[in-house]
């Protein structure tokens, strides 16, 4: 019997993949189709201060191997999370859930943790300073590492759970920007948020998204993603979280052997609603064909002697 | 919701770009019409809604106009091919609130859906209209399926080369007592506006996923954000906001 058993920040995993916050909604869609308990966790949709109804449509383009979004952070905001998602939340997931939150203001960021701290079920707080989709916020947090820092202090401040902060890939400097954040004290780092992207509809000779530039995701960015989970590797000591177009059990171990502690999976699950079981399911036999006895021993495991 | 391996066992060419498949598997998961199938094509990364235009036990016939790369690609996928489809997406129309004279508006690729709809209507007893808009004679298709149905049935075509010169709009009947309709968006809004009752309207949006986790088909009605793929694709004409 292999383990497949990871430790995030503190808390045990059963296993260490995690659906991606706004590709999973509250779980609750998922739920009616497998029991998401065989995940590791997941993270859930980013959520604010306020409501948001978030970009105008169209917010959803394609390219060869991937996707672009700028659905630009709809939910329906922390009260509405805390009072009403979250206990429904209760009836089909049993483990501690990621709560993944963006803001505006370090003072919003701190407010939503603040309160998202009182609730049970929250194993980490994920803080998103990378959102490319809305204007005067999210991403300018995550490509200036004194913004990040003042952001990661903020939460760390008002919370006990573990805080990650999730980079954007938009950056010339990935690893300042984790180290800026775990000097800032940080508990872990996930990455990488969406890259950049647009495209342009021929026959109306104009930009596909409503939005103009959305967030690419999908497999055609996996080997950008494994590059900075690497890098961001060598530089923090304080776990990671990969991500970044992973499809399969074999990008999980690739992702643990650059450096991620857990892994997440995002635009698979739009495309096949049971990505996260069956990727769950198909480590066993992926870890026994590669001799691997606990998955845990793969964290950076590509790294020695590099 | 229900993933299913679907089978095409029939394709046909019904205008120069539209074309029926018909695809064989489970089918349970389809409830009503209105309701649309997500479908994965290979090389293509995200699934394709399209509309449910009949069903039988086993069995579910989509008409789709090829627009894009993904409607190009199934337009040449061969009878035999088995396909990864979601099935018994969306909300569908309600038909208990047509009353005894329901008119259907369809415009171009809007028609297929209200022909699994003529039939449930017709099947509860109900005098359905249909009023089917094209812009030429030579892009008209499934006027006599419907009539073979038993709806009273109206082409209408932009430029006049068949039935009624003009709009769905330019050929509404005397009396009607409630309107479900599907077409462009434009369409959409002249219906609204010309109509006298009340009606459901089936919207159409670039989808993600086509099941209600990634928002990305969210619109915006009098009560509230709506994700036209599981809130919708029908809504109320009360709801709705232009």
């Amino acid at each position: 019997m292999v383990n497949t058993a990871v430790t995030l920040c503190g808390v045990a995993l059963d296993n260490p993949v995690i659906p991606a916050s706004g590709t999973f909604g509250f779980g609750a869609e998922f739920a009616a189709l497998y029991d998401i308990n065989c995940l590791g966790t997941f993270s859930f949709k980013g959520t604010t201060r306020q409501p948001r109804f978030g970009n105008p449509t169209p917010r959803i383009a394609e390219c060869e191997a991937g996707m672009l979004n700028a659905v630009g952070l709809q939910n329906p905001g922390v009260e509405s999370v805390l009072a009403d998602i979250l206990p429904q939340m209760k009836q089909y997931f049993h483990k501690p859930v990621m709560a993944n939150v963006s803001g505006f203001s370090v003072e919003e960021y701190a407010e939503t943790c603040a309160m998202l701290d009182e609730s049970e079920q929250i194993g980490w707080l994920e803080v998103n300073i990378s959102c490319p989709n809305v204007h005067g916020g999210g991403m300018s947090f995550g490509t200036d590492p004194a913004m990040a820092a003042a952001v990661t202090k903020a939460v760390r401040a008002v919370t006990k759970k573990p805080v990650i902060v999730k980079l954007s890939p938009n950056v010339t400097d990935i690893a300042a920007m984790a180290k800026a954040c775990e000097a800032a004290g940080a508990d872990g780092i996930s990455l990488i948020n969406t890259l950049q992207g647009m495209r342009i509809d021929l026959k109306k000779r104009a930009p596909i998204l409503a939005n103009t530039f959305g967030g690419l995701s999908g497999p055609a960015i996996f080997p950008v993603a494994l590059r900075m989970v690497w890098q961001v590797y060598k530089a923090v000591s304080i776990p990671i979280i990969g991500m970044g177009g992973v499809s399969t059990a074999e990008d999980v171990i690739e992702m643990m052997l650059a450096g991620a502690t857990a892994v997440q999976i995002g635009a698979v699950n739009l495309v096949n609603p049971y990505a996260g079981r069956d990727i769950v399911r198909a480590l066993p036999a992926v870890m026994e064909k590669y001799g691997i006895q606990n998955l845990s021993d793969c964290i950076g495991g590509a790294h020695s002697g590099t | 919701m229900k993933e299913v391996t679907l089978e095409i066992s029939a394709r046909a060419q019904l205008t120069r770009d539209v074309y029926r498949m018909v695809l064989c598997g489970d089918t349970t998961a389809i409830t009503a019409p209105g309701q649309f199938i997500n479908i994965k094509l290979d090389d293509l990364y995200l699934r394709r809604p399209i509309s449910v235009c009949d069903w039988e036990p086993e069995e579910v016939t989509i008409l789709y106009k090829v627009v894009g790369k993904g409607t190009a690609c199934m337009a040449g996928i061969p009878v035999g091919t088995h396909l990864s489809v979601l099935t018994g997406l969306g909300n569908g129309y309600d038909t208990a609130k047509s009353g005894e004279y329901p008119l259907l508006l369809g415009g171009g690729v809007g028609v297929p859906p209200l022909y699994l709809l003529a039939k449930q209507l017709l099947s509860e007893g109900k005098n359905v209209t249909a009023v089917l808009g094209f812009n030429t004679a030579d892009e008209v298709f499934y006027e006599d399926e419907f009539r073979a149905l038993g709806a009273k049935t109206i082409v209408t075509t932009a430029d006049g080369s068949r039935g009624t010169r003009g709009f769905v709009t330019d050929a509404l009947p005397q009396d009607y007592t409630y309107v479900y309709t599907c077409g462009p968006e434009p369409m959409l809004k002249a219906v609204y506006n010309a109509i006298e009752t009340s009606g459901q309207f089936s919207f159409e949006e670039r989808m993600g996923c086509g099941f209600g986790a990634c928002m990305g088909c969210t619109c915006k009605t009098k009560y509230g954000s709506k994700r036209i793929c599981t809130d919708g694709p029908v809504l109320e004409k009360e709801e709705i906001v232009w």
